[in-house]
């Protein structure tokens, strides 16, 4: 890989003074987007700001009175999916993140690092869609359906670090994800959140970026059983077409993987 | 150039070496402990899995920087006095190698793997070495390797 220079801050202060006064700086948390992106060269930083140290923003704790969780940017996949709090309030939100790459995979991604990339087969953006987060930086703050632009794309500044993320609680929901059998990776992922007062249907892994599938929120929102989908027909144009399926074969993932959820999400 | 300090098995070791050098190859060229492997250039294989503050973790997508001050476990550190690790021994006794070169990463996993959960079904095994890729055995004598190292 290229040269760089490293930096290990102890605070978001330091961290974004860095940012701030570096030629061409690059923020590192778990590193397994930044350093497999480094060995084949497909970028080449100035200096590589390491934020792992940081501290105060790897908690997760329940906020506005319970409503919904509040999610540190540094806590791990593996801290996702092992939190009580959240396998006790959104559990499919837990398996989502047991469900990212491999065992050691997890223990070093990060929730902040996966959402700051916005890779079109991450499965985080499906969640933060479906549950309405908040998205918390060291400069601002952005609603889900604002936040995934395109494409490995977000509205996030350069020297802006991602410090929290909040979600609302549903309740009842499911993840269903067909992975890729050698990546892993979301060919096509489908996160449904059942509210008190609506249903939200969000899909990552199909197109350029995570989408909201509104007809299929009305017509569950009509009736919540998997009958209800029968006369769902989910368009193929515009969604991903690769080695690894076609967008006509993604569409019928999409309908059958949210037959499943609701399936999930009923028991 | 930088000073990097980690302890490694149980030493406390360093070297001065580039900042953009691999964890992996820290271990391999600088510290002289080649049974961590490096299989693939896709972070999938796990070859190259050690354990770092008792995570197992692939060493190959981790920056020997990011690595500094830590205490890591490779395959060389399982073996006490000469006396084989319990999982190291369930391995040979179940012909779960035939290469060996996926070997290390994959007692690195499992031993982790026991650590976290001491009965694991057979299902959360399998699914425990998802980032640990066989092309010799089938899996199978792995699997029942594991099963063994359990009791």
């Amino acid at each position: 890989m290229y040269d760089f220079n490293y930096h290990k801050p102890k605070t978001i202060e330091q961290a974004v003074e860095l940012m701030n006064s570096c030629d061409d700086p690059k923020i590192i948390s778990g590193g397994h987007t930044m350093v497999p992106t480094l060995k084949q060269r497909l970028a080449q930083p100035s200096d590589i700001v390491d934020i792992s140290n940081v501290s105060g923003i790897s908690n997760i704790s329940l906020e506005d009175n319970d409503s919904r969780i509040n999610i540190g940017s540094l806590s791990s996949h593996y801290d996702v999916s092992n939190s009580d709090v959240v396998i006790q309030k959104i559990p499919s939100l837990a398996y989502l993140a047991s469900q990212i790459g491999d065992p050691q995979v997890r223990y070093r991604g990060t929730l902040g690092g996966s959402v700051a990339n916005a890779d079109p087969a991450a499965d985080y953006p499906a969640a933060l869609l479906a549950l309405n987060a908040t998205i918390v930086t060291n400069m601002a703050r952005y609603q889900a359906e604002d936040f995934f632009v395109d494409m490995f794309q977000t509205p996030l500044a350069d020297s802006e670090i991602i410090t929290n993320i909040l979600f609302d609680i549903p309740v009842t929901g499911a993840y269903v994800k067909f992975r890729n059998p050698a990546s892993g990776y979301a060919m096509v992922g489908v996160f449904l959140a059942k509210y008190s007062n609506s249903i939200v249907v969000s899909v990552t892994g199909a197109g350029p970026k995570a989408f909201r599938l509104s007809e299929a929120e009305e017509l569950l929102t009509k009736s919540f059983d998997v009958n209800s989908l029968n006369e769902l027909r989910i368009e193929s144009n515009g969604l991903n077409s690769d080695i690894h399926a076609s967008s006509e074969y993604r569409a019928h993932l999409i309908k059958t993987s949210l037959q499943d959820a609701v399936r999930i999400a009923l028991k | 150039m930088k000073l990097v300090k980690m302890n490694v098995n149980g030493s406390d070791v360093s070297a001065e070496v580039e900042e953009n050098i691999l964890l992996v190859d820290f271990l391999r060229d600088n510290i002289k402990l080649t049974g961590t492997h490096v299989g693939c250039d896709t972070s999938q294989c796990g070859a190259c899995v050690v354990h770092m503050d008792g995570q197992s973790v692939k060493s190959c997508s981790i920056l020997a920087i990011q690595a500094e001050e830590r205490k890591i476990t490779t395959i060389e550190g399982l073996a006490i006095g000469g006396e084989l690790h319990p999982v190291q021994k369930a391995f040979q006794n179940n012909h779960a190698l035939q290469c060996g070169f996926c070997t290390p990463g994959m007692v690195m996993s499992t031993v982790d793997l026991l650590e976290k959960k001491p009965n694991p079904s057979d299902e959360e095994i399998r699914e425990w070495l998802e980032g640990n890729i066989c092309r010799c055995t089938g899996y199978q004598n792995i699997i029942n390797a594991v099963k063994e190292a359990i009791q």
